[in-house]
């Protein structure tokens, strides 16, 4: 049955036909301790799949449990393993507390080519867990994961505060690549290279296209 | 009453039923600038909501255009007090192309922070012609958060005094544990003329 207000259908068939906003959040996935925070279609409320064409994942404060170590993501591609070959690129900038010193630059070291393993997601590799206030924050753009004809592309900005001995640094990081892949992308996983995630909460969107 | 459509409940109660899927980017405020000399969102003034509502919030600014030529648009933070002057540390770098195909990309130390209580440059060297003005989007993330120094990136792009093309890359955190209760928007030098803030909350 139809709802009708004033000669506007406000509602049929059973969903809204008025706009409720194209931002739709998915799942949130809290850290406390944890190994890994994974993202799987179908499991636990979680979409991924056609059902949006474009999916976003939102950094809030993630913090590890180990020095000096990276926050990486990586992708499922069929089967249960995260291991996606992954093309990719990755450049960032820092900039020291004492001002003395700052680069922009890119970052052979966090990037990929043809590659299964994680994709770091801050290209200095070095947020610290012995500083209390230390974090990453930022966001993943992930395009049409259900492609079957399509690489998946993914885009990805975070900033972090990064320690080298005393010194503090802003580190900005920029990174994009493609899942070299034309299965569906049906999974996501966030990972330290090292240790646990001590906390942190990880929000899935999904931007509706119409 | 339940409103039921399709044999689906879609509102319930008096709010929409929790099975409808709902945008989680929400309007928060829109501020208007005329000959403005800064613009300034403070939690729990005129309708203002920046604390922890909201995982993070979203400025959007549009064609923000200044009254004086050749100034830079610029942001700055609330951490306590009434002042605007939280402690920065910043990156910025850009790429440039002018309309007599100049071109540039690369780091800009002279509108960088390090440990500052200075504005922050969002769009740089911004002309005051009839057609210039600068937009951005700058994301800020757990503003409310009395444990992690608060990280904001920044995207921006401008129409600059010397007919160009300015495309900014910006990122830091506000290096204070406390909470960041108000955002303030100015320019370097000058009234903002015209130009519009929208203030999103995103997620809660």
């Amino acid at each position: 049955m139809a709802i009708i207000s004033n000669a506007v259908t406000m509602a049929d068939a059973g969903a809204f036909s008025v706009g409720l906003g194209s931002k739709v959040l998915i799942k949130t996935l809290t850290a406390s301790t944890s190994g890994t925070l994974n993202f799987v279609h179908g499991a636990s409320g979680v979409v991924l799949d056609s059902t949006y064409p474009i999916y976003k994942f939102e950094f809030i404060n993630m913090h590890p449990a180990t020095n000096s170590v990276g926050f990486t993501v990586n992708f499922r591609d069929g089967g249960t393993a995260y291991d996606a070959v992954k093309t990719t690129t990755s450049f960032g900038a820092y900039h020291s507390e004492s001002g003395s010193e700052s680069s922009l630059n890119y970052q052979t070291a966090t990037d990929l080519v043809q590659s299964t393993a994680n994709q770091t997601l801050n290209f200095y590799n070095t947020v610290n867990a012995n500083e209390a206030d230390s974090s990453i924050s930022g966001s993943l753009t992930l395009f049409n994961p259900s492609s079957t004809v399509f690489v998946k592309h993914f885009m990805s900005n975070v900033n972090s505060m990064h320690q080298d001995g005393t010194s503090r640094y802003s580190v900005p990081s920029y990174i994009a690549g493609y899942n070299n892949v034309t299965a569906a992308i049906d999974g996501v996983q966030f990972a330290m290279t090292s240790g646990n995630i001590d906390s942190g909460k990880i929000k899935l969107y999904g931007i509706k296209d119409s | 009453m339940t409103v039921i459509s399709n044999g689906t409940n879609l509102i319930n109660n008096g709010t929409l039923d929790s099975g409808v899927a709902t945008g989680k980017m929400t309007l928060i405020k829109t501020l208007t600038a005329s000959s403005s000399a800064t613009l300034s969102f403070v939690d729990g003034a005129s309708s203002v909501v920046l604390d922890g509502t909201y995982d993070s919030y979203v400025f959007k600014c549009i064609n923000i255009h200044p009254a004086t030529d050749n100034v830079s648009f610029q942001i700055n933070f609330r951490d306590g007090g009434t002042n605007y002057d939280a402690t920065k540390t910043t990156t910025f770098f850009r790429a440039f192309h002018t309309e007599a195909d100049a071109t540039g990309f690369g780091y800009a130390t002279a509108v960088d922070l390090a440990q500052s209580t200075s504005s922050q440059t969002i769009n740089w060297n911004l002309g005051n012609g009839n057609d210039e003005s600068g937009c951005s989007t700058i994301q800020l993330f757990n503003p409310s958060s009395t444990t992690f120094v608060k990280h904001f990136i920044v995207r921006s792009t401008d129409y600059g005094e010397d007919n160009s093309i300015g495309d900014r890359f910006i990122a830091g955190y506000c290096n204070v544990t406390t909470a960041i209760d108000g955002v303030q928007f100015s320019f370097s030098s000058g009234n903002i003329d015209s130009g519009v803030i929208k203030l999103y909350g995103i997620g809660g």
